[in-house]
Parts: structure tokens; C-alpha cells; sequence
């Protein structure tokens, strides 16, 4: 064979490969981008305005992280066709599935409060009043479930999980010296010395990194898509492509307000928008649009979630491949916590801190306890067959889980109590 | 003569038997974890309840000390 010929066939195998690609991508992708949502955004915004670059080196430790939970979760949805909540039912009984479930539904909902929170401060900006951005977004959200089709909401949803990437022109707007970046950046350290507050950045970072909504949302949605055992290593790719772009977003934030906001005192996404809004009005356009976005992908994906859980736990008929009149339940619940969540941000005075630290606290009663079914689950040769986790991966995802359930327990308790960090 | 109230209240009533019916149903499907316990397994599940009861703990503590 010639050179030309070579080349042509191993072009014509890179676009066939791409295209079955393309075909099963979608959950992993899409959860990965979502979980930079409105509170990640918030999250690495301050961390880069703190820290300037001294952290990318420690969001980089959580590409393997991220990948390694949810590639679990690839595995058991292709291989039990159940979706979480169902799975911890059926495994460990009605009591520790009652708890995952009612946990789950708690902390999604007052979750999906905080995206309500990102996307009215994002277009307030804008001078967009809370009531139209709420009523909008709940309709197109709505509109994006109503079309009886996985395959069209998936579609929809990766196009706004491309929007994340705008974080990637906003850095080069700001021209960041890319020997600092790399110098400072790259090389493990503590800036500042380890202390409480960098302590409480570390963990809040992972926090963001790793939800329990992500393990509940993906596993449903691989299930709802259909993917069969076969389709697992094009789900492994899908999450490892997902992991990265998840931790490229969050390092190019950083890098723009470690950039433009280093030194100063900035305590959410929203306020660093409306300040870089004065000074350069294209890149706050962009903050404020990435927030919105974080915020509308957060939302979809997390209300979604709830709503799988909610049809696996009381044998409702719940798919996106349904019309309304043959799942009604499964889009009630969804249209519920939508109008809901989204109308406790228009009430006056309301306590959207609270509420938001209330998130952290909640999410670390929920996120071992999930984890730790994960693992119990993938090691059952019975329910896994050939598909269950080898020694190296449980060496892997045991000492992340261990490390994960240190950390974000003492994230949960610095949060209620912030005086130990004092 | 059955008011407008009352129809109400019974549609409710039903509602809420129908959802305890339901909720009862589930815990007999489940009742039996289908998971072999084994020693790992029932270490891991005393491990999440000492957690969690830890963590009720610590924010019924919480709750005390706002109130106080």
C-alpha cells in the first residue's frame, strides 16, 4: 500500500470511529460540563480572584477523580439497565434506598435553587428582571423534555454544554502571561501556606468536583439512552473527554480572574461579572453568559435526575423517549421542582445564602453514602458479571472515595462550623 | 347534599391512601436486600450509619447552639 492509500484508510477509519463516537456520546459529556455549574462557577471564579494560578495544579488532580467515579456509573447502568435510586433499592433493601432517594430529592432541589440563583444574578447583569429570566427558562427547559425523543434532548443539551467552552476566548481576552500561568500553576504548592481558608478552597473545589446528583444523573441517563454492555468503551471515552473539558473550563476561569480579579475581594461569579463589566465589557458579557449557562446546564441535568429517580422508585413509567401522556408523572415531578425552585428565588428576602451553604451540608450526608453503594455495587460479581471493578480500579476508587469522604465531611463541617478555621 | 369541601377532602384522602398504598408496596418489593451481606458489606453499612449518625449529631449540635 502507498502512502496515500494509507493515509485514506486510516482517515476513512478516524471518521468512522468519530461518527460511532458521536452516536453514543452524550451522559458523560454532559454531566462533566454540567457539573460546572452556577455554584462551580461561583467556586473557581473566587478561587482565581484568592489564589490568582497557585490551584490549577490541584484542579488538575481532579481529572482522574471525576473520571473514576463516573465511569462506575457507565458500567452499572450498561449492565443492570437500572438507574441509581432503583439499584440501591434493590441491592440494600427499602431503608438505604428510602435515605438515597429522599436525600437525592432534597439536595437536587435545593440545588437546583442555587442554578435559579447563577442564571437570575447572570442576567440581571443584563437588567433582565428574575421573573422573566425564571419564567423563560422554566419554558424552555419544558420545551426541551416535551419533544418525546433522549436522543433530540441529548442533542440539545451538548449544545449548550458547548457554550461552557466560552470560558476558553474569555482567557485569551485577558492576555495572561502564559510562563506565569505554567511556572506558577503546574507546580504543586500551598500559596500562602496551608492554612484554614486555602483549606476550605481545596475542599470546596472538590465539592464541586464530585456531586452526588452526577452518579444519580448519569447512570439513569446511560440507561435511558440505551447503552448495552458493548457500548461501554465508547462511555469510558465519552467520561474521560467529559473529565477533561469539566477541568480545562475550570482552569481557564481561573485563569481569567486570576488574571483580572487577583488580590481583590470577590465572594460570587455574578459580582465578578459586574465587575469586569466597567473595565472590559466583552470579557464580563462572557462571565456572564458562562454563569447563566453553568446555571441553565446545572439545572436541566439536575432536575432530570430527580425526576429518573423518582419514576425507578415508584415504578413510574420515566423516559425522555415518552410522550407526556404516557410518563406524566415522570414530567410532573420535573415541571415541579423547575417551578418551584425557580419561585423561591423571586421571593423577596428569601435566604439564598442560607440555602446555599444548606447545599454543601446536605450534599456530604448523601455523597459517601452514595459513593460507597458505587463501590459495593461494582465489586457484586452477581449483578456485574465480567463487568465488575478489578483490583487496580478498587485500589483507585477506594482510595478516592476514602480520601472524598475525609475531605467533604470536614468541607460539611467547616461549613456549619466556620469558627474551627479560624 | 355533599358540599364542594367535602369532595375535596375526599379526593385528597384518596390521594394520600393511594400514595401510602404505594409507599407500602415499595417496602414490600424491596424488603429483602438483594446484595449478599458480607463481611465487607456489613462493614461498610455500620460504617454509614456511625457516619450518619455523626453527622445528625453535629447538626442537631448546630441547631442547639443557634437557638441558644
Amino acid at each position: 500500500m502507498d502512502l496515500g492509500s494509507t493515509f485514506f484508510y486510516k482517515y476513512q477509519r478516524f471518521i468512522k470511529t468519530l461518527k460511532i463516537y458521536l452516536l453514543i456520546a452524550g451522559p458523560g459529556l454532559i454531566v462533566m460540563l454540567a457539573d460546572n455549574d452556577a455554584g462551580g462557577i461561583t467556586t473557581y471564579t473566587v478561587t482565581g480572584a484568592k489564589y490568582g494560578y497557585g490551584l490549577i495544579w490541584f484542579l488538575l488532580l481532579l481529572l482522574p477523580v471525576a473520571y473514576i467515579v463516573q465511569e462506575m456509573t457507565v458500567r452499572l447502568g450498561a449492565v443492570t439497565k437500572r438507574g441509581h435510586a432503583e439499584a440501591i433499592f434493590d441491592a440494600f433493601g427499602s431503608f438505604w434506598g428510602w435515605f438515597s432517594f429522599l436525600d437525592l430529592a432534597l439536595v437536587n432541589w435545593l440545588t437546583l435553587v442555587t442554578e435559579f440563583i447563577g442564571m437570575t444574578a447572570a442576567l440581571a447583569i443584563f437588567g433582565i428582571n428574575p421573573l422573566i429570566t425564571v419564567v423563560i427558562v422554566s419554558i424552555v427547559m419544558m420545551l426541551m423534555v416535551l419533544q418525546g425523543k433522549y436522543w433530540t434532548w441529548e442533542k440539545i443539551a451538548l449544545l449548550f454544554a458547548a457554550l461552557n467552552i466560552v470560558y476558553i476566548p474569555a482567557a485569551f481576552l485577558v492576555h495572561p502571561s502564559m510562563s506565569q500561568v505554567l511556572s506558577v500553576g503546574l507546580v504543586p504548592h500551598f500559596p500562602g501556606g496551608f492554612n484554614g481558608t486555602l483549606f476550605f478552597f481545596l475542599m470546596a473545589n472538590i465539592g464541586t468536583t464530585i456531586a452526588p446528583w452526577m452518579i444519580f444523573f448519569q447512570q439513569s441517563a446511560v440507561v435511558d439512552k440505551g447503552m448495552k454492555e458493548k457500548d461501554i468503551p465508547w462511555g469510558q471515552i465519552d467520561t474521560l473527554i467529559g473529565s477533561a473539558f469539566t477541568v480545562l473550563v475550570a482552569i481557564f476561569l481561573v485563569v481569567v480572574t486570576g488574571t483580572v480579579l487577583y488580590g481583590s475581594e470577590v465572594e460570587s461569579a455574578a459580582q465578578a461579572a459586574s465587575v469586569m463589566m466597567t473595565t472590559n465589557p466583552w470579557l464580563g458579557t462572557f462571565i456572564a453568559i458562562g454563569l447563566f449557562n453553568a446555571g441553565f446546564l446545572g439545572a436541566i441535568c439536575i432536575s432530570l435526575a430527580s425526576s429518573w429517580a423518582f419514576g425507578e422508585v415508584f415504578g413510574w413509567a420515566h423516559s425522555l423517549n415518552l410522550k407526556i401522556r404516557e410518563a406524566p408523572w415522570f414530567y410532573a415531578c420535573y415541571l415541579f421542582a423547575l417551578i418551584s425552585a425557580g419561585a423561591v428565588v423571586l421571593i423577596p428576602h428569601a435566604p439564598l445564602v442560607l440555602i446555599t451553604l444548606f447545599v454543601q451540608v446536605i450534599a456530604v450526608t448523601l455523597l459517601p453514602a452514595a459513593l460507597v453503594f458505587l463501590i459495593l455495587l461494582l465489586n457484586n460479581e452477581e449483578i456485574m458479571g465480567k463487568y465488575k471493578n478489578t483490583t487496580l480500579q478498587n485500589v483507585a476508587s477506594a482510595t478516592i472515595v476514602i480520601a472524598i469522604i475525609v475531605l467533604s465531611t470536614l468541607y460539611g463541617i467547616t461549613t456549619l462550623f466556620p469558627e474551627l478555621l479560624m | 347534599m355533599v358540599s364542594i369541601d367535602g369532595v375535596f377532602g375526599m379526593r385528597i384522602g384518596s390521594i394520600i391512601h393511594g400514595w401510602v398504598d404505594k409507599i407500602h408496596e415499595i417496602n414490600k418489593k424491596y424488603e429483602k436486600p438483594r446484595i449478599r451481606m458480607s463481611r465487607g458489606v456489613r462493614i461498610a453499612l455500620i460504617f454509614l450509619r456511625l457516619y450518619l449518625i455523626l453527622l445528625v449529631l453535629l447538626l442537631g449540635y448546630k441547631f442547639w447552639t443557634l437557638l441558644k
